[in-house]
Order: structure tokens, then C-alpha cells, then sequence
């Protein structure tokens, strides 16, 4: 199995998500990360989804999405042709003799510092899957108090637009 | 291309644009608007503004069934009979609910239907109000789309919406769900001249460089099969299969859902394929070099185990719906396309080829399928006994009602006895639950084809089991003068679960053991419906019986076939082995032959 890694226009109406999410479940799939926002073009919003799925498996869960009348558009990303992000928040434990060596790997990852507390500093940052995991197996020792993340979004490199043959064009891609 | 479709209005508007009325009213006259002649269903609170209207439209018959099931099987029924959209209406929660199963047989089976619901007032939904149901979201995963309205000005294009979606494309159900207080509220009733779907747009026109390659590869097939499915009729593709099948002269095989779509009689025709298929038809397929697919689905009760089903044979595979391509068998030539379409083109695409010199030989294949058919025609055992034999029952039935008649089955032993031993000639004669297998779909489905069709004879072919699920619809059939005719095929039992239990449970017959033989009287039971109710135990007395329910057209007619409890559906494939273990019957294997 693959991550992969779809971009899907969808009209912004409710039950959409819940559409969406619920042809996974019921295809079999696991989603392992979603994130839904608005787009440039109003009423419509973009899902960026990311599955662990062999290929085949992939295209029927494709072709089942564009099935949902909902569904404007799907669009998988390569990881090499699109800047894939995530954002992390994690509360790691720091006390006096720690507290440098974190800010050290803050520096590293081109992280920040969001919020201190006297045994705790909070840490934000932002960037591909494979970064934010880097960034984690490094605070790990330090102690991890909280840890939040968000879905992954994604947009395809280079001056084209997804909506460029317009989010509202008759033709899916897939 | 655009993204507006016209408006797949029968009727045109019924009632003057921008005129003021009720969301209810809205809702009649869209229904109006979009050529309902008629509705099945149940009043409620919820769906209740909805009921006064539809009492002053003359346009609309609405007739009254006893359960919900019941309008949803008949809407289903009456669309798969005429080929129109079937309309059923419920109020909202337990009367949604009860549409639940003929939504998902609809879906299953891609049945044009839409489905009202009346929905509690908007400021209540989320509150689990008295007959709160989500059914929006219950519909969710066996509809093509479902709509939730809750401003009265929606309704109209929301109905003009779920007709388009429900009978273009791959038909299928949909469901709008209307809270009562935008039934209640006035708005301007606006019919819309254009359907604004941008997200929906099925191909129908195939791709032209698939087509020519598809009939090389069909010229150049040596053992090539027509593996016809439901899509075939839901497509009115029968007549250019006809020519198709006839310019080829390739055999065709055509599945539960596809009964009717090209003749029984026809030489070319090797039957039924699958679980309980013929021999001929089902080794076709294992043998085949090339499956040309129209309109189905390599359903696992057609392929047996996959991995196992036609072994050698490329596969063309021509659908409207894209997802269904590559799903379960790969295909070598992809076809997104209507079939009505894709085959007209493939016969012209053919007869190209044919004039370049490139003609299919087929002979040695029809030798060998020949051979098959010869030795293995289906047939059946007769009770030594002198008790009846259901297939005796179901093989006369079709011959005296004959081919012009409709027939709908329940779920079971009846139902594939009906599919094998009636002889089909035309599409639409034949209705079945093939794909959900909703046992109480034949009196409720036959109610709404006699209503579409009231000039045709319809028979329901049920079990015992089967009728016990739905009959209250007798009632609603005598009071709204639709005769239909029920052959109640009684073995006292869950025939076909006990038909496993003798295989592969060592004959314990766990619960299906119904002792309807004993109760209840189903010919008393038929009378307190105001039926003729008409009983048949030996087969002596099979055609004269038949033949007087025939001739009774003033009421429903139920004949109580009381057969043998012990016949069994022949020839089978048990679930989940592969087509190669088909049985001809008990213990007895067909002989392939010996090229393999």
C-alpha cells in the first residue's frame, strides 16, 4: 500500500463531507488525514485527502467519489509535483536544563515557539509529513505532553490552477 | 459542453411561473410538471400539507398502500415495467425508514425512482422530535443523490433535479426529503427551463477508437460470448442486441436482471449464467476466449469465485457508469458509454471490418456449446409421490399466460425457477429484486407494473415466504381495481435457505420450516383481501386452475400451489467455488468435454 494524496472540489453543501467520508468507510478505506477550506471560488470547497491504498483499490474509490453528484472534480497530487503541508502543535516538557536543547531543534526545523509555561514550551510547525514525524522523533525524549495535528493540504506546483478549466467545467479528471 | 441539461419534463410546467402558492402546491404541480401520472404512499404528520394538494390534481392518481415497502416495491415495479420513473411518498421517520429496503434494491438493481419524504419542521430537525428520522443521511449510501429542503423555493428544482438524476445515466434512486414547514410556507412556483448539475455529466457516447477496437478483437475471437446484463433493458438496447447478436452470430447469455432483453427462443440464446444458471450458458463463459460485457457487472452470484471465472477470455466491457469497469474482472477494452449508444456503434464499427474481408468464424465454438446445451437442457425431477412439482407449476404458468404477460418474482427457490423454466421474449416482462434479493417484492412490484401496464396480465410469482412479507398489499390491489394474479408457490418453507441447509448443514432445517401448509389459509386469506382465492395440489388439475385464474379480471387472484417441499434449484454453483464446479444436479458433475 501507497499514500496518495487527492484534491477533490467539491459544492459547498451540507452532507458533503459527510458523503465523502462515508464512501470511504463504506468502500473499505481509511482516510488518514482530511482537511476541507473554502477555494478562490466561491461555493466550492477543496478536500485534500490522503489514503494508504494500492493502486486499484485507488481507482475505484475514485471513480465511486465522482459518482457523488457533489463532487466537481478529483485531482491526485504527486508528492514531487505539488508542496504538501501539515501543521503541528506540540506541548513538550521543559525544565531548566532542557529548555535549550528543545529551542536548539525548534531552530533546526525552522519551528516556533508559540507559548512557554514554566515546565512546558509549546511549539508550532509547519511542513511535509515526513518533517513534522522528523520533528517529533526528535522532541519525543523530551517528553510530549500534547500533540495536535491537522489534516494534510496540498497544491500542485507550477503556475496551473486545479480550477483552471474552470471548478465548474463538466469534465472530471480521473 | 455545457453544464445545463434540459429538463427531462414529460409534461413541461403545470402551473403558471412565478405564480404564488405553498411549498405543497409547489410540490404537486413539480410532480405534475414532471409527467407523474402516478404516486404510491402513505400520509403523515410530517408529509401531511403534501396530501391536500395531491387531493385536487388530476393529473396524479395517488394510491394508498398498507406499508411503506409495499410503495416502494410498486414504484419500482411500475418503473421497471414502463421504463419511467416510479415515484413513492412516506412522512418522516418510521414512514422514511420503511422505504429504506426498496431504496436499496432500487439502488441495486439501478431503478429510476424518486422517493418523498415529508421531514419535521426545519427548527426541530437535530432535536430527535416526534418521527425525527435522518433519512438523508440514512439514504446516504443507496441513493444517487438525496436532497434535504428546507425553503419552500427549492422544491421545484429540487424535484425537476431528482427526476433527471433518477433517470438519466445509470438510473437509480433518489430521495427528497421536505421539512413540513417549507411545505407549509408560500413561494413562488418556478418550474426550471434547465438543470444546473455541474457535478453530474455521464457519458454516454462511447469513445469511437475503443468501439474499432472492440470489433477487431470480437472478428478476431474465436470463442466469443455476449455476456448481457440489466443495462441492456434499462438502456432499451434489446433491439440493437437483436442485430447485433444476429450480424455476429455470437451466443448470448443474459443474466437474472437481463431475462427478457433478448428472446428465450432465439437459437443464439444459451440462457441464464451464474449460481444457478444452465450448464451451456455458464461453460460458455469458463470457456470463452472473449466476454463482450453490455450493461452488467460481474456480480459474484454470475462469476462464482473470480479468480476462477472465464480463465481465458479478454474481456470488453461496455458501461454507463465507469465505476463498474474494472471493479471486479479488468477490462482489455473499457467502455464508458449507454449501451444504446455503444451498440449501434459497435454494428456499425463491424460491419466496417466485414467489408474489409474480416469475418468472425465461430462454428467449432457453436459445435462445442451445441454439445453442452444437448446434453445438459435444464430440467427437473417429478415428485414420485403424485405431489406437485413447483417447476411443473411455474413451466405451465408461462406457457398458458405466455410471453405478452408480465411476471414478478419474490426472492428464492421461486424465483430462480421462474427465471429458468418462463420463456422471455421481451424486455420489461420480467421483474426481479436480482441484486439486493428482497424477499416481499413480487405482490407490491406487480401492483405497480399492473398500473403502469393495466392491459397486460400481470402474475406475481411468490414463495410462501415471500408473501408473507408484503400481501397486505392484496388489500390496496381490490381496492384500487388492480388485478393482479399471485401463483403462491407454497413448499411450507424458507425453500431456498432450506435448499442450503439439505447441501451444506447436514439437513438440520434450522428455522425454515414456515408450516404454511398448515397456516395460514392462504385462499381464506386472499378472500378477506376481496380476492378470488383458488388452491392447487396435484398437477392434474395445473392448467384448468391457471386457466380459471386467467379468466377471472374483476379482482386479484391468488392460487395457492401447495408443491413438493424437497425440489431443489438445479443446476447450481455453490457460493464462493468457482463456475467449474457447477452441479447439473445432486452429485452429478457435466462433462466439459475433453479439449481442456
Amino acid at each position: 500500500m501507497t499514500r496518495h494524496t487527492l484534491s477533490v472540489l467539491v459544492q459547498d453543501q451540507p452532507g458533503v463531507l459527510a458523503r465523502v467520508a462515508s464512501l470511504f468507510s463504506r468502500r473499505g478505506f481509511n482516510i488518514e488525514s482530511l482537511a476541507v477550506g473554502p477555494t478562490e471560488v466561491p461555493d466550492i470547497s477543496r478536500m485534500t485527502i490522503v489514503v494508504n491504498v494500492d493502486r486499484l483499490p485507488l481507482e475505484q474509490v475514485t471513480k465511486q467519489l465522482n459518482k457523488l453528484i457533489n463532487v466537481l472534480k478529483i485531482v491526485e497530487l504527486e508528492a514531487d509535483s505539488s508542496v504538501q503541508r501539515e501543521i503541528l502543535l506540540v506541548k513538550v516538557k521543559a525544565d531548566f536544563d532542557s529548555r535549550s536543547h528543545i529551542l536548539e531543534t525548534v531552530q533546526l526545523f525552522r519551528a516556533k515557539v508559540v507559548d512557554v509555561a514554566q515546565d512546558t514550551i509549546t511549539i508550532e510547525a509547519t511542513g511535509a509529513h515526513d518533517k513534522l514525524q522528523a520533528l517529533l522523533s526528535m522532541l519525543e525524549p523530551f517528553g510530549i505532553r500534547e500533540l495536535v495535528q491537522s489534516g494534510m493540504v496540498a497544491m500542485g506546483r507550477g503556475s496551473r490552477s486545479i480550477s483552471d478549466r474552470s471548478a465548474r467545467s463538466t469534465e472530471k479528471t480521473t | 459542453m455545457s453544464n445545463s441539461h434540459e429538463v427531462n419534463s414529460e409534461a413541461g410546467p403545470q402551473g403558471p411561473q412565478g405564480a404564488r402558492m405553498t411549498g405543497a402546491q409547489s410540490l404537486i404541480t413539480s410532480l405534475e410538471s414532471a409527467g407523474v401520472e402516478v404516486v404510491f404512499g402513505i400520509p403523515g404528520g410530517a408529509i401531511l400539507p403534501a396530501y391536500d394538494p395531491m387531493m385536487d390534481s388530476t393529473k396524479i392518481r395517488h394510491i394508498l398502500v398498507r406499508h411503506e415497502q409495499g410503495a416502494g416495491h410498486a414504484a419500482e415495479g411500475y418503473a421497471s415495467a414502463t421504463g419511467r420513473v416510479g415515484v413513492c411518498m412516506a412522512t418522516s421517520g418510521p414512514g422514511a425508514t420503511n422505504l429504506v429496503t426498496p431504496i436499496a434494491d432500487a439502488y441495486m438493481d439501478s431503478v429510476p425512482m424518486v422517493a418523498i419524504t415529508g421531514q419535521v419542521p426545519s427548527a426541530a430537525i437535530g432535536t430527535d422530535a416526534f418521527q425525527e428520522a435522518d433519512i438523508r443521511g440514512i439514504t446516504m449510501p443507496i441513493t444517487k443523490h438525496s436532497f434535504l429542503i428546507t425553503d419552500p423555493s427549492e422544491i421545484s428544482h429540487a424535484i425537476a433535479q431528482a427526476f433527471h438524476l433518477a433517470s438519466t445515466g445509470r438510473p437509480g434512486p433518489v430521495l427528497v426529503d421536505i421539512a413540513k414547514d417549507a411545505l407549509q410556507a408560500d413561494t413562488t412556483f418556478v418550474w426550471p427551463d434547465s438543470i444546473d448539475l455541474p457535478g453530474y455529466n455521464p457519458r454516454t457516447r462511447p469513445h469511437s477508437k475503443q468501439i474499432r477496437e472492440a470489433a477487431k478483437l470480437i472478428l478476431s475471437s474465436r470463442q466469443p460470448v455476449l455476456y448481457v446484463g440489466g443495462g441492456v433493458i434499462r438502456g432499451n438496447a434489446t433491439a440493437s442486441l437483436r442485430t447485433l447478436a444476429e450480424l455476429t452470430g455470437i451466443p448470448v447469455v443474459t443474466t437474472l436482471m437481463a431475462r427478457g432483453a433478448f428472446p428465450d427462443s432465439h437459437t443464439q440464446h444459451l440462457g441464464m449464467p451464474g449460481m444457478h444458471g444452465t450448464v451451456a450458458a455458464v461453460g460458455a463463459l469458463q470457456k470463452a476466449d472473449l466476454l463482450i460485457t453490455l450493461g452488467a457487472r460481474f456480480d459474484d452470484r454470475v462469476t462464482g469465485k473470480l479468480s476462477t471465472f472465464a480463465p481465458n477470455a479478454a474481456v470488453i466491457h461496455a458501461d454507463i457508469d465507469p465505476a463498474e469497469i474494472g471493479k471486479n474482472r479488468e477490462a482489455d477494452i473499457p467502455i464508458v458509454g449507454d449501451v444504446g449508444e455503444v451498440i449501434p456503434e459497435l454494428i456499425a464499427a463491424i460491419k466496417a471490418e466485414i467489408e474489409l474481408g474480416n469475418i468472425g468464424d465461430y462454428a467449432g465454438w457453436w459445435k462445442e456449446l451445441n454439445r453442452m446445451r444437448e446434453t445438459y437442457p435444464l430440467g427437473y425431477d417429478l415428485p414420485t409421490d403424485g405431489t406437485l412439482s413447483p417447476q411443473y407449476v411455474i413451466e405451465r404458468l408461462g406457457k398458458i399466460s405466455g410471453p405478452e404477460s408480465i411476471y414478478a418474482a419474490g426472492v428464492g427457490q421461486h424465483q430462480m425457477w421462474a427465471a429458468q423454466f418462463i420463456g422471455y421474449e421481451f424486455p420489461g416482462t420480467w421483474l426481479n429484486s436480482g441484486g439486493a434479493g428482497t424477499m416481499g417484492y413480487a405482490v407490491p412490484a406487480a401492483m405497480g407494473a399492473k398500473v403502469g401496464c393495466p392491459d397486460k396480465t400481470v402474475w406475481a410469482i411468490d414463495g410462501d415466504g415471500c408473501f408473507q412479507m408484503t400481501n397486505q398489499e392484496l388489500a390496496t390491489c381490490t381496492i384500487n381495481e388492480i388485478p393482479i394474479k399471485v401463483a403462491l408457490i407454497n413448499n411450507s418453507s424458507l425453500g431456498m435457505v432450506r435448499q442450503w441447509q439439505t447441501l451444506f448443514y447436514n439437513e438440520r432445517y434450522s428455522n425454515t420450516d414456515l408450516q404454511s401448509h398448515r397456516f395460514p389459509d392462504f385462499v381464506k386469506l386472499a378472500e378477506a383481501y376481496g380476492a378470488h382465492g383458488l388452491q392447487c395440489d396435484n398437477p392434474e388439475s395445473v392448467d384448468s386452475t391457471i386457466e380459471k385464474a386467467m379468466s377471472l379480471n374483476d379482482a386479484p387472484v391468488v392460487i395457492d400451489f401447495v408443491v413438493h417441499r424437497d425440489a431443489m434449484v438445479w443446476p447450481m454453483v455453490a457460493a464462493g467455488t468457482s463456475n467449474d464446479e457447477i452441479l447439473y444436479a445432486r452429485s452429478i458433475a457435466p462433462d466439459w468435454g475433453s479439449d481442456d
